[in-house]
């Protein structure tokens, strides 16, 4: 139970991540490496904020959502932009390359030594001690999910959502409906680092240190669960967060295998690839003549 | 553009790709609320001269002006807000949305509906009177169609007769001045194909669109059009009223070939 709870609440940082991933590829069709690292500027953001005097945890928590927004428009208008229509592998490479360069630019900026994150922690709450289960763990899980909630209903509801799905489905059709596809790209990447930013702030919850490689595995173990989902399907994701969460904290659970619990969760996705590429729910894609 | 009448007026369009003239010196003009036709062999350049009006190409030569207005070299999306709209000759609908939704997406642009992100985000009246105005407006388009039935279904699951309807709707809910249709009877049995007429003279006469059409189906063609372009290997061959443009040798040689006695 408890296992299982820690499994969900870490799932959900990975599917907030997976959501940045498997929206930008639903939308851009290109995979954004560099994701990853928008939530090592998060935590970043958050250790800056925190570290004032007298600190406050709600603008250390919207200052890091208003920097991961900015970055992410940034890096998409000056890294991405410009290799539009260029092949998928360049814009790959160059995603890796805007990933080091972050690194670097934190490296440099913040040193390589990991920085405590003061003060960042919840009340406990002693009905839930008893069992053996962190507040963080909770308020992570249900935020996590209230926050999937809102983006299904933008997604479903909104006309920037439909433009989206439209995008998703056909650009070129999209374009001769009046929808400035460029615009939707920004909104995708803007709203899928905000979201980094919130896993950045649930991360430090669980790990209260902010270093410049932070996102890398967070954002490869986010990567693998949108593909186990589906990539470029957003339910997908939020699904193959969950799973990869409660797949690790099992794992760990267990002492045999503790030790191996990266290397099950790749094989995972090796897994996944060989028998189902498209994930869980991702769509089976028909070539039309 | 002294003359109020022409909706469309292209000037010496022209396109090469590599060495190909794909379009070349094509002058077409079409007055409002005429119902107009590009016919050709294939590959004579008639989706290309689409491509070049809806902006998915930027014209090597010449220019074209919608009701009196340059276009040349805008975005796609820009030209079609200023009133362009077009169908595919190889069905391109939002397959995983519903048939509502893809005709909704169409209608978001239009400033009939607009209304602020401010008033959207804190649901302010005005936000509803435009979303429930917009769904009247989706759903009469759909009973043109005779698809209101089928509103809620997706997209991919329509016949293939219903998904050209389809299209046919989602380009209108644009309000659009000029509809392009790109072979809107490609694959069709003779009695969609009747019906289809139908439906396009419905939407010249009640709904006095414009219509620039490119068919194949000779006997839609003869039918429906009033005036007509040929090209062929991307040039001109022959223009005017459909009876004496299908009466043209040339264009009976193009289409034939030349009779070897």
């Amino acid at each position: 139970m408890i296992t299982l709870i820690d499994g969900l609440s870490l799932g959900s940082i990975y599917a907030l991540i997976a959501l940045g991933y498997t929206m930008v590829y639903g939308i851009a069709k290109m995979l954004n490496f560099a994701h990853g690292d928008i939530i090592m500027v998060g935590a970043y953001a958050i250790y800056v904020a925190m570290s004032f005097a007298n600190p406050n945890p709600v603008i250390a928590l919207i200052s890091s959502i208003i920097v991961c927004t900015l970055l992410g428009v940034f890096v998409e208008k000056f890294a991405y932009k410009p290799l539009r229509g260029a092949s998928p592998l360049a814009v790959l490479i160059t995603a890796i390359g805007v990933s080091y360069f972050l690194q670097s630019v934190a490296q440099i900026v913040f040193g390589s030594q990991p920085k405590p994150v003061s003060g960042w922690k919840l009340p406990k709450i002693e009905f839930l001690n008893q069992f053996g289960i962190t507040t963080g763990a909770v308020v992570t899980l249900i935020a996590g999910i209230l926050i999937m909630v809102a983006l299904t209903l933008f997604i479903n509801i909104t006309r920037t959502g439909s433009a989206m799905l439209a995008v998703s489905e056909d650009k070129g059709a999209a374009k001769l409906m009046g929808i400035n596809v460029n615009k939707i790209i920004t909104i995708t990447f803007a709203i899928g680092s905000a979201l980094a930013s919130f896993a950045s702030m649930f991360y430090l919850l669980q790990i209260p240190n902010a270093e410049p490689t932070l996102g890398a595995m967070p954002g490869i173990k986010a990567f693998t669960a949108a593909v186990i989902g589906g990539i470029g399907s957003i339910p997908g994701a939020m699904l193959g967060g969950m799973v990869l969460g409660v797949i690790e904290k099992i794992c760990l659970s267990i002492e045999v295998i503790s030790p191996y619990t990266t290397a099950i969760e790749f094989s995972l996705l090796i897994l996944i690839l060989l028998v189902k590429p498209t994930g869980f729910l991702g769509r089976t894609t028909k070539e039309k003549v | 553009m002294s003359d109020n009448n022409i909706m469309l007026k292209t000037e010496n369009l022209g396109i090469s790709f590599g060495g190909l003239k794909a379009a070349h010196d094509v002058n077409i003009e079409i007055r409002k609320n005429q119902l107009y036709g590009l016919i050709g062999p294939n590959g004579a350049g008639k989706t290309t001269v689409f491509n070049i009006l809806t902006g998915v190409y930027t014209p090597l030569t010449g220019r074209f002006y919608l009701d009196g207005e340059d276009l040349t070299g805008q975005r796609q999306e820009i030209i079609n807000r200023k009133g362009i709209a077009r169908t595919f000759q190889n069905i391109r609908l939002f397959n995983n949305m519903s048939v509502i939704r893809n005709v909704l997406v169409g209608l978001h642009n239009s400033a009939e509906y607009k209304c602020t992100p401010f008033e959207s985000m804190f649901r302010l009246p005005r936000h509803f009177d435009s979303e429930n105005r917009m769904r009247d407006r989706a759903k009469e388009l759909l009973r043109i169609f005779g698809l209101e039935e089928e509103r809620n279904l997706l997209a991919c699951n329509l016949s293939y007769g219903n998904q050209r309807k389809l299209e046919i709707a989602r380009a209108l809910a644009t309000n659009p001045k000029l509809l392009l249709l790109d072979e809107p009877a490609a694959g069709m049995n003779p009695q969609e194909t009747a019906e289809l007429m139908k439906t396009i003279k419905f939407i010249k006469n009640e709904l006095n669109m414009t219509i620039l059409l490119i068919e194949h189906d000779m006997k839609l063609v003869a039918g429906i059009c009033e005036e007509l372009t040929v090209l062929n290997f991307g040039e001109v061959l022959a223009q005017g009223k459909t009876s004496d443009v299908l009466n043209n040798p040339d264009v009976i040689t193009a289409y034939l070939g030349q009779d070897e006695d």
